[in-house]
């Protein structure tokens, strides 16, 4: 087992430094023209842009520019040419909103979502099963910054009925941060209980001929204890895997469609600034930021799996 | 049948039920692909979906004439100042405000500057779906915009369908290091939220577009979005494909070709890639969905499609501004995407029921 975490975390960091550095070919290399210029955005100066020039090494060879731009950002000295600030302080300035916005969206769309799943397929074929495979369907289908943009007009902008969008920090009023959050949630989680619903769905459905399954019935348990302790056991494992990626994706910066519809100062929204301003390093930064989770994350669903699994491990 | 003997009722997919009824006589002797479109041409209500999606489609690309017989206004026509004559009366395209005195003296305050909303038929085709703060006409823009985000789309998911194919094939016929090398290049793209991915890669190029290896493109260039989204998906279909085409590889047919001494390209085209023909064709159909959604949000936050450039997306965006004055603004670019992604995923369930009931094809978020 000490081997095999050694060997995930080992394979771990290469691939956050060939990210890395297709992270500096992307804002540095491919967009050709001169980068400093690039880099310093539309209202620098000339001072600007010899400074950058200077500070990334952009006359030296190409992986000496790209361990001056890693050294740069992890010692926090890469700022924003717009506003001046440290990248890496304004990121974590936008850690508790981001991490607040994912959380709660994510015990919501675990839940509803395998809610649905099961509901839609013990009843497969009926009415609620239809109903719950269209709604399901439409929820996969909705724009996530329309939908958010609707439900805050319709709720909040309209008819009073929650709060115009904005962040009120847990530690200073928890009732009002739940109340803020509740919509952003709600949109956020939309999408993902449809897919969940679905997937679960066809899964359950899947498990449910298996041999194992029937022997279950044959020995004369009741429907409901076959359902949860049988089939929906195995028709979860995939789920799992979907939570552990769909979860650091959205911690990453893949919120950044809700933060921006409602005004949350995440770090999505940090990064959807920046796109305004053409201003790459905080984008170089959120990148990278974002790309961290998710190998994280599923590093850590692979270190699970074997855990549970020991068959992996041997792979 | 999934029904058990004490008549707890677990019904299988429509697919199965499709299936089931089909056993016996009437499969003999016919192809695969003739038994599908049999399947498909009961499911009704897929096949309306995709009458939808082909409705679409056509008034988008009809874009032009709408604009010329029907609305009478180009898609970046102004008409600020103009009046429009509804059920006899001359209404103002764009209020002009300002202050009148009522009947009972008081002072009335109407806002200036907001748009006229939707006139359905009332105006005689003009402004059907409402006028925008600058008095375009919101139907012609939308069908103008439809025609570039479906294009985006469209084409982003054949060039991602095709460099997928071509990667799938190599990496399940050669396995080894050509594999290895090539999942570990899915693994890297992969590693990206794909928003965050496509907004790295849109932002970077919409500032001086793309000059490498020959290719010329401008910042504002269609095919800077187009390639971006095409690129991100790669993964998402070559991973199963990949998974398919490595079981194909260890069939008796695979290996009776390889005996009879059928070159590399001979097996990867005609003896492994139609044995994967209906997942492409469901995958595809399932991707095009996808990458019009990938569209409008790139083109919502800016890094898509550029101004002036109508697209779904940045309709959607320009609406938001005056969200509570005109509503409509925002809502029905976002109506027109929602059809068209639940079209093209309701066709594709539909189309992979039909092809394979088994089959576990699915675009993973």
């Amino acid at each position: 087992m000490l081997a095999f975490l050694l060997r995930r975390v080992f394979g771990m960091v290469v691939v956050l430094a060939v990210v890395s550095f297709i992270v500096y070919l992307v804002f540095v290399k491919i967009p050709g023209g001169d980068p400093a210029q690039r880099i310093a955005g539309r209202t620098a100066t000339q001072a600007n842009i010899v400074a950058i020039r200077d500070k990334l090494s952009l006359d030296q060879p190409f992986y000496v520019q790209w361990y001056k731009m890693m050294q740069q950002l992890f010692t926090g000295k890469l700022i924003s040419y717009t506003d001046q600030l440290s990248v890496v302080g304004q990121i974590w300035q936008g850690l508790p909103v981001t991490f607040s916005l994912s959380l709660g969206a994510a015990v919501i769309w675990l839940f509803f979502g395998v809610l649905v799943g099961v509901i839609s397929a013990v009843t497969a074929g009926r009415l609620s099963d239809r109903l719950i495979t269209v709604l399901a369907l439409i929820g996969v289908s909705m724009p996530v910054f329309w939908l958010g943009i609707i439900l805050r007009y319709g709720l909040a902008e309209r008819n009073s009925l929650f709060p115009d969008g904005g962040y009120v920090a847990l530690t200073s009023n928890p009732l009002q941060w739940f109340y803020h959050l509740l919509l952003p949630w709600v949109t956020l989680a939309v999408l993902f209980i449809g897919f969940y619903g679905r997937v679960l769905r066809s899964n359950i459905l899947d498990t449910i001929n298996e041999d194992y399954v029937r022997t279950a019935r044959a020995k004369g348990l009741s429907a409901r204890r076959v359902l949860i302790k049988h089939a929906l056991r195995n028709s979860l494992i995939p789920i799992v895997t979907l939570f552990g990626l769909d979860f650091a994706a959205v911690l990453g910066g893949g919120a950044i469609l809700t933060e921006t519809v409602y005004d949350l100062h995440g770090v999505g929204f940090y990064a959807r600034t920046a796109i305004g301003n053409l201003d790459l390093p905080p984008l170089m930064g959120v990148t990278l930021y974002g790309a961290f989770f998710i190998v994280f994350f599923s590093t850590l669903v692979d270190v699970v799996y074997a855990w549970l699994d020991p068959r992996i491990r041997v792979r | 049948m999934a029904t058990s003997e004490t008549g707890q009722d677990f019904t299988l997919d429509t697919a199965a039920e499709l299936a089931s009824e089909e056993r016996g006589r009437g499969i003999e002797g016919k192809s695969p692909w003739f038994l599908a479109w049999r399947r498909l041409r009961r499911n009704w209500i897929g096949l309306g979906f995709l009458l939808i999606f082909v409705l679409i489609v056509a008034g988008c690309l009809l874009a032009p004439v709408y604009a010329a017989h029907v609305s009478h206004q180009g898609v970046n026509d102004t008409n600020v100042g103009g009046t429009i004559t509804v059920n006899g009366k001359k209404v103002d395209v764009v209020s002009s405000g300002g202050v009148t005195v009522g009947a009972n003296g008081q002072l009335k305050v109407k806002p200036g500057g907001v748009p006229i909303g939707p006139q359905w038929w009332h105006a005689g085709g003009r402004y059907v779906l409402g006028a925008d703060s600058l008095g375009r006409d919101i139907a012609t823009r939308i069908l103008y915009g439809g025609e570039n985000s479906l294009q985006v789309g469209i084409v982003s998911a054949a060039i991602c369908a095709f460099v997928a194919i071509v990667l799938a094939l190599l990496a399940g016929y050669y396995g080894g290091v050509l594999d290895w090398v090539i999942t570990r290049f899915f693994d890297l793209i992969w590693a990206f939220p794909v928003i965050l991915l496509g907004i790295a890669l849109g932002t970077a190029l919409a500032i001086n577009g793309f000059h490498h290896f020959g290719i010329n493109l401008s910042g504002s260039s269609l095919w800077i979005p187009t390639f971006v989204i095409s690129y991100v998906y790669i993964p998402y279909l070559a991973r199963p494909l990949r998974g398919q085409i490595l079981s194909l590889r260890q069939t008796e047919f695979v290996e009776a070709s390889v005996a009879q001494g059928a070159s590399p390209l001979r097996i990867m085209f005609s003896e492994l890639l139609p044995n994967i023909a209906s997942s492409i064709l469901v995958l595809f159909t399932l991707i095009v969905a996808n990458t019009i959604l990938t569209e409008a949000a790139l083109s919502f936050l800016g890094a898509g499609v550029q101004p002036p450039n109508p697209s779904w997306g940045t309709l959607i965006s320009a609406g938001q501004t005056t969200i509570v004055t005109a509503p409509w603004l925002s809502v029905a670019p976002g109506i027109a995407i929602v059809l068209t992604v639940l079209s093209l995923n309701a066709f594709g369930d539909a189309l992979r029921d039909a092809l394979d009931p088994r089959a576990k094809v699915r675009i993973e978020h």
